[in-house]
């Protein structure tokens, strides 16, 4: 179990939790943004660093959601999301206070083939190979989020619940795999408590609370993947048996329950795309920036075509290797796809790290565009905080890379501890599971290095 | 116990030291580069400067279809260039390792992405990082393997 402090035992943060004003007040904030990000992306200019839709997304959000809401509050940012909002309004009937009965929709079920990761993966991967025609492109970044927040709704008409948020967005898919490591965690505080409650409060909802929206029993919670702090249910236990915790880093990833093929697709999907990235976005090669900006139709198509193989088939190819020698090595009786799916899980770490590490090198550079794009969000020459002078100045660009490094080599030691941990799950000895580790972690090194070589070498 | 643990360490706290702070000879003996180099949406041509250390560096800065800017991350170097008027730069390559340079001025949709590398050999950087990256993989398993978890096999499947 590990080190736990309870949050909630701070009782104005249980009193905000609970407050229906908490979660709405600031839904209602990050919605405002949002339509200022549409607008922009549709009225406003098309030079990118100079439009609120990409520097406030692509730079402001993304950075604060990888950088610090996933790693230290998990699925934070899906408390406050703006895109479900209008859809879970629409189906409640009211913002703030609970309405009578039961939330409206069709009341479909959702196909219980598609109850996993997979379309989220798919999704992500849809939108990474056009990824940077929508990073440099308001318009396009516009009609991106337009479009999820119209297919938030669409769905919500037809199924209850955030069935978007759960099996279709393709942000809260890595959100959800990524909160596996972070301090934070919802949990209940005593499970004999709710298993001994027979009106299951949390999962119905009462007079003043909604059951849970992401379709999670609280009882039964052992992970942060699909739990989207949205707080319903603490605010509906009469046993006061829910809290917030603090907790140490990666604290789910040991959890052998849940573990699954379309969440270790993601780990390798995510690990795959940063290394990718790094080299299409902050690489020197102008011919790979034109394939991947739809120079031509045909040079797109192979860019997507080699982007998708690297995802699909080469990075997974090779951790499936890696995974068949550490079996072979630890002499581990699994299945070698079992192995491979909980090996995956050392990889989140190592992703996610070399995705802040990506991050780093843009947003200590251009994140001195938001505060010129303040002041004149459209690009129309307005200046409203009086900063719309204030040129581009790049924040520390010469210690980005040993920032770099150093997390890099944070990430290469969590990982390695992860698989070994993961190991002991599945050998009958140390020794095994040290040897079985090996692999995993040259393969992490290899992984780490080639990092590196794009950063630094 | 928890010394020994520490303690046990030691050596590969020392060699990172090691690797990080000690002092390499830079030997090679200084020329100057003279090179041409294109702007142009949405890279520079050539993408890539090699150069040794201490080697002067002297640019002449085209922008062939908009104006770009040149900015040189570590070295502080800026100027912006205008399509037929050339711009001259010129440094002394006095800092180890690879740097970026990039279009400070909006150029253009991929304009924050036209990015080209100098890379100043020997690449000590780099060659220390991997070095780092060894002894701290060494060092963790090493640990692990004399310093095994007590958790309980909770999940043990074998």
């Amino acid at each position: 179990m590990g080190y736990r402090f309870e949050l909630t035992r701070s009782k104005w943060l249980k009193a905000l939790l609970k407050s229906r004003v908490f979660q709405p007040a600031l839904m209602l904030v990050t919605l405002f943004f949002f339509v200022v990000a549409i607008l922009a992306g549709f009225f406003g200019t098309p030079a990118g660093s100079h439009n609120f839709g990409i520097i406030f997304v692509w730079i402001v959000w993304w950075a604060l959601l990888i950088i610090v809401l996933v790693p230290f509050f998990g699925r934070m940012w899906c408390t406050i999301c703006p895109i479900p909002g209008p859809g879970e309004w629409l189906q409640r009937r009211g913002i703030i206070q609970r309405t009578p009965g039961r939330p409206r929709s069709l009341r479909w079920r959702w196909p219980r083939r598609l109850r996993n990761i997979w379309l989220q993966n798919f999704g992500f991967l849809a939108v990474a190979i056009f990824s940077t025609v929508i990073l440099t492109r308001p318009g396009v970044t516009a009609w991106l989020l337009l479009g999820m927040m119209l297919l938030g709704v669409t769905l919500s008409i037809f199924y209850e619940n955030r069935v978007f948020c759960r099996y279709v967005c393709p942000v809260g898919g890595f959100i959800g795999l990524y909160s596996l490591t972070s301090s934070t965690e919802l949990r209940v505080k005593d499970v004999q408590v709710c298993r001994e409650h027979t009106t299951k409060d949390c999962v119905i909802g009462t007079e003043h609370s909604y059951g849970c929206p992401w379709m999670v029993f609280p009882g039964n919670l052992e992970r942060n993947t699909y739990c989207g702090l949205c707080t319903e249910c603490l605010k509906a236990c009469p046993k006061d048996n829910v809290a917030l915790n603090l907790r140490p880093f990666g604290t789910d990833l040991l959890v052998a329950k849940g573990r699954s093929l379309d969440e270790a697709y993601k780990a390798l999907i995510m690990l795959a795309c940063a290394l990718l990235y790094s080299g299409v976005l902050l690489g020197p090669w102008g011919w790979v920036k034109d394939w991947a900006n739809m120079a031509t139709l045909p040079q797109w198509a192979a860019y997507a075509a080699g982007f998708l193989a690297i995802n699909l088939l080469v990075v997974p190819g090779l951790f499936w290797l890696t995974t068949a020698v550490a079996r072979r090595v630890g002499q581990i009786q699994l299945p070698v796809k079992r192995l491979f799916i909980d090996y995956a899980y050392s990889l989140v770490p190592m992703g996610l790290i070399g995705w802040i590490a990506f991050s780093f090198s843009f947003v200590f550079v251009n994140g001195s565009y938001a505060v010129s794009v303040l002041s004149d969000p459209f690009g129309w020459g307005w200046d409203l905080l009086g900063t719309r002078s204030v040129p581009w100045t790049p924040l520390l660009p010469g210690l980005v890379a040993a920032l770099q490094v150093a997390l890099l080599l944070v990430g290469l030691v969590f990982s390695s501890i992860i698989a070994y941990r993961i190991a002991r799950q599945h050998t009958r000895t140390d020794v095994q599971a040290w040897h079985s580790t090996l692999p995993v972690s040259a393969f992490l090194a290899g992984v780490t290095l080639v990092f590196m070589r794009l950063y630094l070498g | 116990m928890k010394r020994d643990r520490l303690l046990s360490l030691a050596p590969f706290v020392g060699l990172a030291l090691v690797i990080l702070l000690i002092p390499l000879p830079l030997t090679v003996k200084p020329v100057t580069h003279v090179v041409t180099m294109t702007a142009d949406q949405f890279a520079f041509d050539p993408p890539v400067l090699r150069v040794n250390y201490g080697d002067r560096v002297r640019l002449t800065l085209q922008a062939t279809d908009v104006v770009h800017g040149f900015y040189l991350d570590g070295y502080g170097i800026e100027t912006r260039v205008e399509p037929g008027i050339s711009q001259q730069i010129e440094f002394v390559a006095d800092q180890i390792g690879k740097y970026r340079f990039r279009c400070s001025v909006s150029c253009g949709t991929l304009h924050p992405f036209m990015i080209g590398e100098l890379v100043v050999n020997p690449n000590l950087t780099f060659a220390r990082a991997v070095g780092l990256t060894a002894v701290i993989l060494a060092g963790t398993l090493f640990y692990l393997r004399r310093f095994p978890p007590r958790e309980p096999r909770e999940h043990t499947t074998a």
